[in-house]
């Protein structure tokens, strides 16, 4: 006797996020599901996970051979770096990530981290991602001038904690920017996060939520149960639950040593199966690393996703 | 949980006022408001002393449609009412109520699959209100064999096992709260209980409040699933998300109130 699989339906549907501007050639929506990843026999999916290439705004630091390896010299020169990923390997979202303004990193000049950015934002034509230093003061200082100096690009900025949500909150709000709200793989405080923004005046259908992940090897099946948590509760209606995911995988990836120590192939296939296990837990958009591994992923989407 | 909200009934003398004035701003504030308040569902009732209920609850559908879109709860005793509702009604309504009589079931029934309406079956016949949860179930058995009978679909249907005041009949909410347990398991998946929650306060002299709300919380952690209120009484409704909350009904977050009222 066949066994009839069961089908669930819900009625919510994942808020759909646009990010792309002025200088995008073309801009990329993330979200929009009405079922669980790629169950299309239980609902839509209209827009398949997007990968985004991490860039960062000075020479990395503590980036292994095997990761700087695909992008030669041009890894000094941050412009070149996302022009690369855009021309070389078909990046359709860019994430530049502003490590040199940390204070214990390069606590870098301002002004050279704006122009880079706008020089990315000019020459390489996709939307960008732009979050900070991860240092709480400095990044309040920072975001609001990279907020204006990318107006009109509709990117996506983060990260808004609980702690510090704020000055960024009134810098998208003003500029036009979506927004990236931080949790520390908690659920009640990620849809905490999102009503202290939204309650900010700020749309919550401009909000994208880090869930704060890992890496293969270090509590993936809890960061999964938080995600699937979340998205069962979108699905049943929660609107305060139902903004698309963005995960970084590269960078929770390469800091293992795992995937640091044991050879180029098992370290791209790290973060291969690291971002495949979070696009099945659920996320939207996923900043990736190596080259190598983000083609792979982004054939991964395309097997699973039909018509493409 | 499914709030209907109880506030346009003719047993209000503001309400029976407003429908002899017609006046609607009256009538569509206490809608707009139930609404915003977190009613999912209205009831409409044009009172016991209306001379002509079909054309006050034809007038309340209408005024009542002009401010909100919420599904209606029409909530009569005369079926030409119910019918004269759901006629102009825009969304499905939901009838509000059949007992258990087989002359009463047959009559609604047919009407309820006629207009693809939801309808509530409340748990008493002719007997009156039975003292015991068997009797309970017994009668809400019956109903969803008539209803099933009848070609309407469980989830159409909700269940109500009648709250009695607990200053006259003090034995009773034990036996409502094992009848809610006891009607979900009447079906698969289980069906819609409902009940009227302020009956359970009614004649009480001091802390009603207190009564219903804490009657709520209770039957809400029995699986009661809809209930009848002043969605306008924030106490309550705080009450019932807290229930919600703690059922893990709901993602719990800090601002877990404001969530809650903002998250449909």
């Amino acid at each position: 006797m066949a066994i009839e699989l069961v089908k669930e339906r819900y009625n919510g549907q994942i808020n759909t996020v646009l990010i792309g501007g002025e200088s995008s050639r073309s801009c990329v929506r993330i979200g929009g599901e009405t079922c669980l990843p790629f169950l299309f026999d239980e609902g839509k999916m209209p827009c398949p996970p997007v990968v985004a290439y991490e860039v960062l705004d000075c020479r990395p630091r503590d980036w292994t051979e095997h990761l700087i390896e695909p992008y030669g010299d041009v890894i000094d020169d941050p412009v070149k770096w996302a022009k690369m990923c855009v021309d070389a390997f078909g990046a359709q979202v860019l994430c530049v990530r502003l490590a040199s303004m940390h204070p214990d990193y390069d606590d870098g000049d301002i002004s050279r981290s704006l122009d880079i950015l706008r020089k990315i934002a000019d020459k390489a034509g996709v939307p960008l991602i732009v979050v900070g230093s991860g240092d709480d003061e400095r990044d309040n200082d920072i975001m609001p001038k990279v907020s204006q100096a990318l107006k009109g690009e509709n990117c996506l900025l983060g990260l808004a904690t609980q702690a510090n949500y704020k000055t960024l909150t009134a810098t998208c709000l003003a500029d036009g920017h979506s927004i990236i709200a931080d949790s520390p793989i908690d659920i009640n405080i990620a849809k905490q996060v999102n009503i202290l923004i939204s309650d900010m005046g700020f749309d919550d259908k401009r909000i994208v939520m880090h869930p704060t992940t890992t890496s293969l090897g270090y509590g993936m099946e809890y960061v999964y149960s938080i995600m699937e948590r979340a998205r069962l509760a979108a699905f049943a209606g929660d609107k305060l639950l139902s903004m698309p995911f963005i995960v970084f995988v590269g960078q929770e990836t390469w800091r293992t040593k795992e995937a640091r120590e044991y050879g180029k192939t098992q370290g791209i296939n790290w973060e291969i199966t690291t971002a495949v296990s979070l696009i099945q837990a659920g996320a939207n958009l996923i900043v990736m690393r190596h080259s190598d591994a983000a083609n792979s992923v982004k054939r991964y989407i395309n097997l699973l996703t039909p018509n493409q | 949980m499914i709030v209907i909200g109880e506030l346009i009934n003719g047993m209000y003398k503001s309400v029976t006022r407003a429908i002899t004035n017609k006046d609607a701003r009256h009538i569509q504030r206490l809608a707009a408001d139930q609404v915003k308040s977190g009613a999912a569902i209205l009831d409409l009732n044009a009172g016991p002393y209306s001379e002509k209920p079909i054309d006050d609850m034809k007038w309340l559908v209408e005024t009542v449609q002009g401010v909100v879109s919420v599904p209606l709860s029409i909530d009569s005793a005369r079926i030409d009412v119910m019918e004269a509702a759901m006629k102009i009604a825009s969304n499905r309504v939901v009838i509000n109520s059949t007992n258990a009589d087989d002359d009463r079931m047959a009559a609604i029934f047919a009407l309820v699959k006629r207009h693809g309406a939801q309808v509530i079956g409340v748990a008493t016949d002719k007997d009156g209100v039975p003292d015991s949860k068997e009797k309970r179930v017994e009668l809400a058995a019956k109903i969803i064999s008539k209803a099933s009978e009848f070609g309407i679909p469980m989830e159409d249907l909700y269940l109500d096992p009648i709250a009695m005041p607990v200053n006259v009949a003090q034995g009773q909410g034990v036996q409502v709260m094992e009848s809610i347990r006891d009607f979900r398991a009447l079906c698969e998946p289980a069906l819609n209980t409902v009940m009227g929650l302020s009956n359970v306060s009614q004649g009480a002299k001091k802390h009603r409040d207190l009564i219903n709300m804490t009657f709520l919380a209770m039957a809400m952690a029995n699986g009661l699933t809809a209930v009848i209120l002043n969605p306008l009484d924030q106490e309550l409704m705080d009450a019932l998300i807290a229930a919600e909350i703690i059922l893990n009904k709901a993602v719990y977050c800090d601002s877990f109130l404001d969530a809650y009222r903002k998250r449909r």
